[in-house]
């Protein structure tokens, strides 16, 4: 018996380590940003080693969580797919009704582990788009189009009523951006957003007052120095006064003074704009754009349409955090609560980003015979 | 799972491709447009985010400087600092500021004078900036806020040195106070220079030396956070500390005179006629300082106001005596040198003066008068005829630029604040002031230092001094040395050059000289007693002015009792060959200014000789004792 557990586990472990099923260049593209992001995480909480430690094992268990699921087979997920988004938009429900959070309805407390369940959607979203699609052929027409609207609505309408704008965002993105991989039309596509500027007067009346006032912040921070352009301000300067190299590891002085706020999470950049200036901005946006680059090749060598869908809509849903956290401190796009991905302190987004690569690396593992 | 049938897998597969090439390619756009976006803010106007930044984390704060000391002449302490505690607050932290500060009233002892004071400085303060509440806080006071602390937020007491006056009200006038800044203050002081500092001299030396005393204030660039709570100092420059000063003042003849006043309200001043040093400036009764410097409490100014001796008035600088026949020996001097009188011509005293042709007749002191008397003895024996028909003679506008050159009339121009001018009569100030002409009659009394006359003490006294150094004026002055820090050698300043001299010819000085000699030393001197004892020749003259004019009932009132009816005055100089120094003594009431004033004024040159050491024949004959 204890030899046929022996070599049940040498087997197992064999199966685990002995093939390298993960894609090499994207893991250590990620550990570098990690690292990255360890590095900042402890210079900007002003060298509190515990934060660094927390974000560390958070990212050891998003590790844990992409190294599972990059055994698990991509066909399997498809099969689980509706399921899982039946059971994730449940739990949105279950949030809108009897969820906590600060000020803003989003948690849900299961007594030994707190979760958003808007953070599922960012896998389980992209996850039903492709499910959907690969059944439909493609490129999408208008009823395909019209259903995966409604798939897409249903959870972003109860996550922007959390509300939660910035997840919100991402969830729509990474749907849509399912549609745009499959195919859609660049008539209907331009069509579609032609609708969308038109009706943007109209979303404008449906914004809560302080999103409207962060909308309006960015137009003309200094109108209100202390207040709500307070974080356009800071963050500008944080960002400005970097200058080309930077201040220096530690030598931010506008977050390490409290000058900027959420330095640790949404702001994060700005205090990593301050300490390694406009070169090491560029090389961390390298970074992303190879990470970015080598996540649609793998998408692009996927097996089936589900697979190459799911893996491009989880690469391109990456480029949204990078480009709206980005564009945030930088004073371009309005302020929203969208981490810089990797980098930015908080478990769950952590968490739920290195799954979506756990199943960038399955779909990598069961790609096309033949490719690279 | 189902597929559809006209699914095209390959198809598919290449559209993803095309797609995601061209998605790529859209990403690298957004992210060449953010990197460009970095460049703007990071490159292009970096410098002026640099500076945002800076001016965001870096707080100049203000260090004030230790205020300099002062010292008399022999390195005695007029003026100190000592440490004390006040109680701050910082306006931002504080709620309700209403609520607190009659919480801090009712817990310890705030009064309205100090809320009000607060008021005001708050103004001119930032949000954030600490605002002084009260000064000088008693032990029990710092005892009962550390036991109340945790209720006023953004409340603190902070030590800091405050000022002292040891000596108390014997140099009120003189060294006079600092005190609190207000809003008055604000307007003339440099607001960067006084950014840290509490404190401002308001009068006396304290005020007239601020800029000497005050000293350099430092800064420390402090690092802020976002609530400007500092976090440390990046940089720090020490305050300057102020100079200290070293007076001309010499405490030990101050306070022999201050004790001869016994309270009796008057003025003394003596100067060095050599240069101009002023050795004692007494102005009695005084006020202590102390009470001034941390805010002087309505009663206690109320009590000082509304007395009727009026120790607030500085009489020496501004106090307003009628010179009366202390005059004598300067108008003697002016004729002299117009050559309107010799030496030696006499002039006869019947104990009344009539001006040709007119009826109004100039009474003598001494009812029958005096004789025929030559200068020498009218100076000595006070004789009024005889100054009646010099003045007469000389003419009033003769004697006005006489008296000018001896400096009446007009400021001394001493280093203090706020000195008067006094009255020089002339055509020209009657003219000004009543607009009215000059009448002979007011000529005759002028020469004897009554009617229009006003002199201040100081005035008087440096109209002595020049009469002493043979008519050579010395600019009267209070500083004798500055001093940077303890251990440095005092910076002795330079003199003034001295006036134009206002004897032509010596005689004429030794003339007058021996005249008021003989006031102290001749057999019919006004002051025969004072000078019994002092190792030197004193040369001086009485005056004794009546205080109310002759024809008010005030004066059918007071005629009664002598020693209310006159003001009494004292001019004095020693050795008389080489003065050393000159006093006046002016009483505001008094017998007669031989008996009640020339004791005062000796009583100071005793203790001025006492500073001198012995005579120099005094001490050959010491030598000459000696084995």
């Amino acid at each position: 018996m204890i030899d046929v557990a022996v070599a049940n586990l040498r087997r197992m472990a064999g199966s685990l380590l002995g093939k390298p099923r993960m894609d090499l260049p994207l893991l250590g593209a990620l550990v570098l940003l990690a690292l990255v992001g360890l590095v900042t995480q402890y210079s900007a909480s002003d060298l509190d080693r515990g934060q660094a430690v927390a974000q560390g094992v958070r990212l050891g268990i998003g590790g844990l969580l992409m190294f599972v699921l990059s055994r698990i087979p991509p066909s399997t997920l498809r099969n689980w797919t509706p399921w899982a988004y039946a059971g994730s938009v449940a739990l949105l429900l279950v949030v809108a009704v009897l969820g906590e959070g600060r000020g803003a309805h989003r948690w849900l407390d299961l007594g030994v582990l707190r979760f958003q369940p808007s953070e599922l959607l960012k896998l389980t979203m992209p996850m039903m788009v492709a499910w959907y699609l690969n059944q439909r052929p493609l490129p999408p027409d208008w009823t395909s189009l019209g259903v995966v609207c409604v798939l897409i609505a249903i959870p972003a309408g109860l996550i922007a009523e959390q509300p939660d704008l910035g997840t919100a965002l991402l969830i729509v993105a990474s749907g849509l951006f399912g549609v745009f991989l499959a195919g859609l039309s660049w008539w209907r596509i331009g069509l579609i957003l032609g609708s969308v500027a038109a009706a943007a007067p109209i979303a404008w009346n449906f914004l809560h007052e302080y999103q409207r006032n962060r909308v309006r912040m960015l137009i003309d921070p200094d109108s209100d120095p202390l207040g709500l352009g307070w974080h356009i301000i800071q963050s500008k300067i944080a960002v400005g006064s970097g200058g080309m190299w930077g201040k220096g590891w530690n030598a931010g002085t506008q977050s390490r003074l409290e000058f900027l706020p959420e330095h640790t999470t949404d702001f994060v950049f700005s205090v990593y704009a301050e300490e390694w200036g406009l070169v090491g901005v560029l090389m961390l946006l390298a970074l992303y754009a190879f990470i970015i680059g080598r996540s649609l090749w793998i998408a692009a060598n996927a097996r089936d349409t589900y697979s190459r869908l799911l893996a491009g809509a989880i690469s391109m849903a990456f480029f949204v955090y990078v480009i709206v956290n980005g564009g945030m401190i930088t004073g371009m796009l309005p302020v929203v609560g969208v981490p810089l991905p990797l980098v930015s302190y908080g478990g769950t987004s952590a968490v739920s980003l290195l799954a979506g690569f756990g199943v960038l690396m399955s779909i990598h593992a069961f790609r096309k015979r033949g490719a690279a | 799972m189902k597929f559809k049938p006209i699914k095209d897998t390959r198809q598919e597969a290449a559209l993803f491709v095309r797609r995601a090439l061209s998605g790529f390619a859209l990403i690298l756009l957004a992210l060449a447009a953010l990197a460009g976006r970095f460049w703007y803010l990071q490159v292009e106007h970096h410098d002026e985010f640099q500076a945002r930044a800076d001016s965001n984390r870096i707080l100049t704060r203000p260090l004030a400087p230790a205020r300099g000391l002062i010292y008399d002449r022999n390195g005695v302490l007029l003026a100190e600092n000592i440490a004390a505690f006040r109680l701050e607050i910082i306006p931002e932290q504080v709620g309700d500021m209403d609520a607190l500060l009659a919480d801090l009233s009712a817990t310890i002892g705030i009064n309205d004078d100090d809320i009000a004071r607060f008021k005001a400085l708050r103004k001119g303060k930032r949000a954030y900036q600490s605002v002084p509440l009260r000064m000088k806080l008693s032990e029990e006071d710092i005892a009962l806020f550390a036991v109340n602390r945790w209720r006023f937020r953004g409340v603190d007491v902070v030590p800091y040195l405050t000022r002292y006056y040891p000596r108390g009200q014997e140099f009120g006038h003189l060294v006079g106070y600092v005190g609190r800044i207000d809003e008055r203050d604000l307007q003339r002081l440099d607001p960067s220079r006084y950014a840290g500092t509490t404190h401002v001299g308001k009068i006396g030396i304290e005020r007239s030396y601020e800029e000497l005393l005050h000293g350099e204030p430092g800064y420390e660039l402090v690092e802020v956070n976002a609530d400007r709570r500092p976090l440390r100092v990046l940089e720090r420059v020490a305050p300057t500390p102020g100079k200290n000063l070293h007076l001309t003042i010499d405490v030990r003849i101050q306070d022999a005179g201050e004790a001869a006043f016994a309270g009796r309200a008057g003025a003394s001043v003596a100067i060095d006629p050599r240069n101009g040093e002023v050795l004692a400036m007494i102005s009695v009764p005084g006020f202590d300082p102390n009470l001034f410097v941390n805010g002087i409490s309505s009663t206690d100014y109320k009590a000082l106001l509304d007395a009727p001796d009026k120790p607030l008035l500085d009489r020496a600088l501004r106090g307003t005596y009628m010179p009366g026949s202390t005059i004598k020996p300067f108008i003697a001097a002016a004729g002299l040198e117009l050559g309107v009188r010799k030496r030696d011509d006499t002039v006869l005293s019947t104990g009344e003066f009539h001006i040709p042709g007119q009826q109004r007749g100039y009474r003598d002191i001494r009812a029958g008068g005096h004789g025929r008397v030559d200068l020498e003895q009218s100076i000595a024996q006070s004789v009024n005829t005889y100054f009646y028909s010099l003045a007469l003679d000389m003419g009033i506008d003769r004697l006005t630029e006489g008296m000018a050159r001896f400096g009446f009339g007009a400021p001394t121009g001493i280093d203090l604040v706020g000195e008067s001018s006094g009255v020089l009569p002339s055509r020209a100030w009657k003219r000004a002031r009543f607009n009215q002409p000059w009448y002979p009659g007011e000529t005759v009394i002028a020469g004897i230092g009554q009617g229009y006359w006003v002199v201040t003490p100081l005035q008087l006294a440096r109209g002595v001094a020049t009469l002493a150094a043979r008519g050579v004026p010395q600019q009267p002055h209070l500083l004798r040395a500055t001093q940077d820090g303890f251990g440095d050698e005092p910076t002795k300043l330079a003199f003034s050059a001295p006036g134009e001299p206002v004897f032509r010819d010596l005689a004429n000085w030794e003339a007058v000289r021996d005249g008021m000699i003989a006031v102290v030393n001749g057999p019919t001197g006004t002051a025969r007693t004072m000078g019994i004892g002092f190792p030197y020749t004193i040369a001086g003259k009485t005056g004794t002015a009546e205080r109310y004019s002759r024809t008010t009932e005030a004066w059918e009132h007071i005629s009664q009792v002598a020693i209310e009816r006159h003001q009494v005055l004292f001019e004095a100089f020693t050795p008389a060959e080489e003065a050393r120094i000159a006093v006046i003594v002016a009483l505001e009431a008094g017998r007669a200014g031989g008996r009640d004033a020339a004791p005062i004024a000796r009583t100071m040159l005793d203790a001025w000789l006492e500073g001198e050491g012995p005579p120099p024949d005094a001490l050959a004959a010491r030598t000459g004792d000696a084995p």
